[in-house]
């Protein structure tokens, strides 16, 4: 039961960092829905900001790094100019063409839009920190860009895993 | 019998005892949402370009590994970062209208948006 540095590099990018993202997402979202005067004591202020800011630029950097070696290490061998390469084979079969054609040329470009969202959002967190908890519109700014970087991360992702579930890198 | 110390709720702690920062001018927040929006419409515009002319998809390969769509991407956080730092130093201390900014940022991340799905982008793509 061994992965070779291909498949090594394809969780990495997929599971360990596309993945730590989708599931960190619903616990920033919920601190920053939460993120109000009546739902909060001075000391859960302070605490909760801390980890707002905290969560919120870890998963914009795990966005950068995940598009960075999606595109950098793992893209390179998908679209390699030989017969085995998984961008080969899914062309080469009329039944599978779409899944280069339409699934992964959406994929790898959708995905760098999440990246761009979810630092706007942990800007918001850090720039405006606990006033944020008064400030509802930057608040919720911040929410929706969040969310906006939530829904292209799965879009990538789920086209990410149907694809190599047609045709992996090996 | 002794009385059990009550537990303090948010809606009863006294608003001042919340540690808030003075008010910031909302500039600053305005220049990275509309970054957001212009880096991935800077995105999307090269993806479609680069749809309809070969040549230019060449161009941007920079790497022959990657494709074009190293350069696409480089391209598009370069913008993302330039815009959010030339309109970070515009705004910086400025207090504008963040409900319009937002409009205008959810209007450039929606054409960003259709302009990287695959089977707009791809009406655009140079006959062989």
């Amino acid at each position: 039961m061994d992965l070779n540095s291909h498949e090594f590099w394809a969780l990495v990018h997929g599971i360990l960092l596309g993945g730590a993202f989708l599931l960190a997402f619903t616990g920033g979202l919920a601190g920053l829905y939460s993120l109000r005067l009546e739902l909060v004591t001075p000391a859960g202020v302070r605490d909760r900001i801390r980890r707002l800011s905290i969560g919120t630029t870890a998963m914009a950097a795990i966005l950068w790094l995940t598009v960075i070696a999606g595109t950098w290490i793992v893209y390179p061998w998908y679209r390699e100019d030989v017969p085995s390469s998984p961008k080969s084979e899914l062309l080469a079969n009329p039944d599978t063409k779409d899944w280069h054609e339409f699934a992964m040329e959406w994929k790898e470009h959708i995905a760098w839009i999440a990246p761009m969202l979810a630092t706007a959002a942990a800007f918001i967190v850090l720039y405006y920190k606990a006033d944020l908890i008064r400030n509802n519109f930057a608040r919720r700014l911040a929410m929706g860009l969040f969310i906006g970087a939530f829904v292209c991360a799965v879009i990538a992702g789920v086209l990410g895993a149907l694809i190599t579930k047609k045709a992996p890198v090996t | 019998m002794e009385a059990r110390p009550q537990r303090t709720t948010g809606a009863e702690a006294p608003r001042e005892e919340i540690d808030i920062a003075p008010v910031r001018p909302n500039g600053p927040v305005a220049a990275a949402v509309l970054a957001a929006g212009i880096g991935s419409l800077v995105l999307a515009i090269l993806v479609i370009v680069s749809e309809a002319s070969v040549s230019f998809a060449d161009s941007l390969a920079y790497s022959d590994r990657v494709g074009p769509l190293a350069g696409k991407t480089i391209w598009a956080v370069v913008a993302f970062l330039g815009s959010w730092l030339g309109l970070g130093i515009a705004l910086r201390r400025r207090e504008v209208d963040l409900r319009k900014v937002t409009i205008v940022a959810a209007v450039l991340i929606a054409l960003a948006l259709i302009g990287t799905f695959s089977p707009f982008f791809e009406l655009f793509m140079a006959e062989e």
